[in-house]
């Protein structure tokens, strides 16, 4: 049993780490779901509210299954395209678009 | 149907071009709608000189190709191009570039902000702001 684990942004700063591998060796429990691989991940760091989860890539819920192989990341909300500021609102507005 | 994830500078009208003169067919299109996100230069606001744009490779193509497959279901299209800016960002540079081709304008445009907005809420980029103090990370977009 493996699987890959990944942070990205500000959690991967949280956690102190970008990737891991968590297997046999690393006391995998047998049935989890991807809010026991965060724990077993984050040394039981709490989640963040707003942590967004994918498996395989593909935006999942933290109670989904997780399997042999499967590649977990978490990360926060996502901020691409135009720029528009810290925080946002009125006050990104003067200088995104 | 094209993406493209770019970690230097791009220009925004040269891909267009690019792209319409290699992908698309003279005299079957008779809309382009185009959209360009550009950093400014900061005169209000937080002094920010910069910033660095994070993604998840591999998910972020496939959430870019899974809103192009969407569009085209949804509009008629002739083609979609979409190009992203990630590493080291500076002010005046583009981010982001969206680019739809249609028989009619109504599809263009309406399929152009599609892209956009879809891909700020969907795509798995991340920004952080570099500071003269250091560096912040952008909370949340907002809307259009």
């Amino acid at each position: 049993m493996s699987i890959t684990v990944k942070f990205f942004a500000r959690l991967r700063e949280q956690v102190g780490k970008a990737e891991l591998i968590l297997d046999d060796a690393s006391d995998l429990q047998s049935a989890h779901d991807i809010q026991s691989i965060w724990n077993q991940a984050t040394e039981n760091m709490p989640m963040p509210d707003n942590t967004l989860c994918a498996i395989n890539m593909e935006y999942s819920n933290t109670d989904a299954p997780v399997k042999d192989g499967d590649e977990v990341a978490f990360f926060p909300p996502v901020t691409g395209g135009s720029y528009l500021g810290h925080h946002g609102g009125h006050h990104g507005n003067n200088h995104g678009n | 149907m094209a993406i493209k994830i770019l970690s230097s500078a791009f220009d925004p009208w040269h891909e267009t071009q690019q792209h319409q003169q290699n992908q698309l067919e003279a005299g079957k299109y008779g809309a382009t709608a185009s959209f360009v996100g550009t950093m400014r230069d900061f005169n209000q606001g937080d002094n920010v000189a910069g910033m660095t744009l994070e993604h998840y490779p591999g998910m972020t193509e496939s959430y870019l190709q899974k809103i192009c497959d969407e569009a085209e279901q949804r509009w008629p299209l002739i083609d979609c191009l979409i190009v992203h800016r990630v590493g080291e960002i500076h002010p005046n540079d583009p981010i982001v570039l969206t680019v739809v081709w249609s028989a009619h304008r109504k599809a263009a445009f309406e399929a152009c902000r599609y892209l956009m907005e879809a891909l700020k809420t969907r795509a798995p980029f991340w920004k952080k702001e570099d500071m003269a103090e250091g560096h912040r990370w952008v909370d949340k977009n907002t809307p259009g």
